[in-house]
């Protein structure tokens, strides 16, 4: 299957270098890249990602939020899309960690906030009085700025939301718990110490526990907001390498106010200023080629 | 760059100018070199042409000193946008001058060669013509990129198929040369040779118009015709 695919796709290049050869690279034909030239027909394995050709999972429309008189989020229009990583950027204040807190309504924690508009998560929509908010936020894992572990064992801490589902069963727990261990590249330093207390991990490793313990649950989305922050530059390269590996089965929006992480990381990345979203396009494009003046400002460093 | 604010950091704001101000003088030195060269070679001044061999190292250094502050802009300050696509355009735009350069040395050579046998002053009016043209292309060039002005370097590309054309012209001309009098056979290849050099001179010319399109619209206009380039330029 895999060679089939392989040699028909040579034939296919080969066949378009030929006709590159005879039009003399027509322009138009150029597919979305930054080049007139078509450089799909060489490099076929390299095709840009373009939000167009993503599967949508949240749908965020006409969203307007208020903190009583307030308005924090102004007539936010966007898709995120379906096991991609997208980075919500922009200076503080700017609405990207409200924004991220709708999508588990984390913000109906908060008495004075009021919102318009809708999200639609895989086609639901999550302000609908028939959704259950707890089922949601099983949906919808989030992790935040600083590590919080329970004050409980390593294990207990990875199996706390699966025995909130009833299950006590250990061969499950045990399986869930080294699976989300390792998913979260954290077993190997724990898998000797697992009843040991949480609290004794260092920052980083609290921070990929706590993600273990938001996958074992297995969402469908993973919300992380500033996951990096209060962690050393190692430990950040390794979250960032487990996010990387974690797309590949969850829907990733993170909140980072560090720009070289969203350029990093990042599929897809937004910039938010003042609660409106000012740009959204491929991370490629926006920190190489931003649309917008005040995009390219806050991220050569120009903002004021 | 005075239409771009600056930014937060004054030193990044400093180092990103020196850079460009390098870039410039490097540019005048070729500049200087390509018409030195060209004038040695139509005054037979061989004493002119050494100079140009002499100096020759100052354009290696160049390069090699800005590629250097290039590589620690890039390590410490990590831009983006258009502050990445400046430096893309820098490192680019110095090979193509040091390689200015390179051609300069070899019509320096040639107007060595050529002032020794001392061939018939017609051999070169057309060489004069182009290298003129040429020199005038590596002006409006470096012009383009002080001016950080995408439209004058889309103008100044437009001009290098008419340098292949005087390429042609002269070539035909030397021919001609040859067939009447096998005697300038050697001389006449030491002109197609200055010829040669003068049409890749041109050539890198472009290629330094095209990267300030680069840095300045954010759009890879290499290998594509002319027509082409103005479509993508135009396009929002």
């Amino acid at each position: 299957m895999q060679q089939n695919r392989t040699s028909g796709a040579e034939e296919r290049v080969s066949d378009e270098i030929q006709e590159a050869g005879d039009k003399q690279a027509v322009p138009g034909k150029s597919r979305g890249g930054a080049h007139a030239l078509d450089m799909g027909s060489l490099i076929s394995h390299t095709s840009k990602p373009t939000l167009e050709n993503e599967t949508p999972c949240v749908h965020i429309n006409g969203l307007h939020l208020y903190y009583g008189e307030k308005q924090a989020l102004k007539d936010i229009t966007m898709t995120i899309p379906e096991k991609k990583v997208t980075a919500f950027i922009g200076p503080s204040g700017c609405g990207k960690s409200t924004l991220l807190r709708c999508f588990n309504r984390m913000n109906d924690l908060i008495d004075i906030v009021r919102t318009e508009g809708e999200i639609k998560i895989n086609g639901e929509d999550i302000f609908h009085k028939s959704v259950n908010v707890a089922e949601l936020r099983r949906r919808v894992g989030m992790v935040f700025q600083k590590p919080n572990p329970f004050p409980k064992s390593i294990y207990e801490n990875v199996a706390y939301g699966l025995r909130i589902q009833g299950v006590n069963d250990r061969q499950t727990l045990d399986a869930v718990v080294e699976q989300s261990l390792k998913s979260a590249a954290l077993w190997d330093e724990v898998k000797d110490r697992l009843d040991d207390n949480a609290l004794g991990l260092s920052g980083g490793q609290g921070q990929r526990l706590v993600i273990a313990r938001a996958i074992a649950i297995e969402p469908r989305i993973l919300l992380l907001d500033e996951p990096c922050s209060a962690l050393d530059p190692i430990s950040t390269l390794k979250v960032e390498e487990l996010i990387y590996e974690l797309k590949n089965n969850y829907t990733i929006v993170i909140v980072t106010h560090n720009m070289q992480q969203a350029a990093r990381v990042s599929d897809y990345t937004a910039y938010m200023y003042l609660g409106e979203l000012i740009e959204f396009s491929d991370t490629n494009t926006l920190f190489t080629n931003p649309r917008e003046k005040m995009t390219e400002a806050y991220i050569t460093g120009r903002y004021g | 760059m005075s239409n771009v604010p600056q930014h937060i950091s004054k030193q990044f704001d400093n180092e990103l100018e020196e850079i460009r101000s390098d870039v410039l003088n490097m540019g005048r030195l070729a500049e200087q070199q390509f018409a030195d060269a060209l004038r040695a070679l139509i005054e037979f001044n061989v004493p002119l042409a050494e100079a140009v061999l002499e100096n020759e190292f100052k354009l290696n250094a160049c390069e090699v000193s800005i590629d250097e502050a290039c590589v620690t802009l890039l390590a410490r300050r990590q831009p983006a946008a258009s502050d990445l696509r400046l430096i893309m355009a820098v490192i680019k735009t110095i090979t193509d001058l040091e390689r200015i350069g390179d051609e300069a040395q070899k019509i320096a050579k040639m107007a060595i060669n050529l002032a020794e046998k001392s061939g018939p002053k017609s051999y070169y009016i057309g060489i004069n013509a182009m290298g003129n043209f040429v020199r005038h292309m590596v002006h409006d060039a470096l012009n383009a990129f002080a001016q950080v002005d995408s439209q004058e370097a889309l103008v100044t590309a437009g001009k290098e198929p008419e340098s292949d054309e005087q390429y042609g012209a002269v070539l035909r001309q030397l021919v001609t040369y040859m067939m009447e009098d096998p005697r300038s056979i050697t001389s006449a290849i030491d002109a197609i040779w200055v010829a040669r050099a003068l049409e890749r001179i041109a050539d890198h010319a472009r290629n330094i118009c095209e990267y300030i399109i680069y840095f300045v619209e954010g759009k890879d206009v290499r290998h594509i015709s002319i027509e082409q380039m103005e479509e993508e330029v135009k396009k929002q």
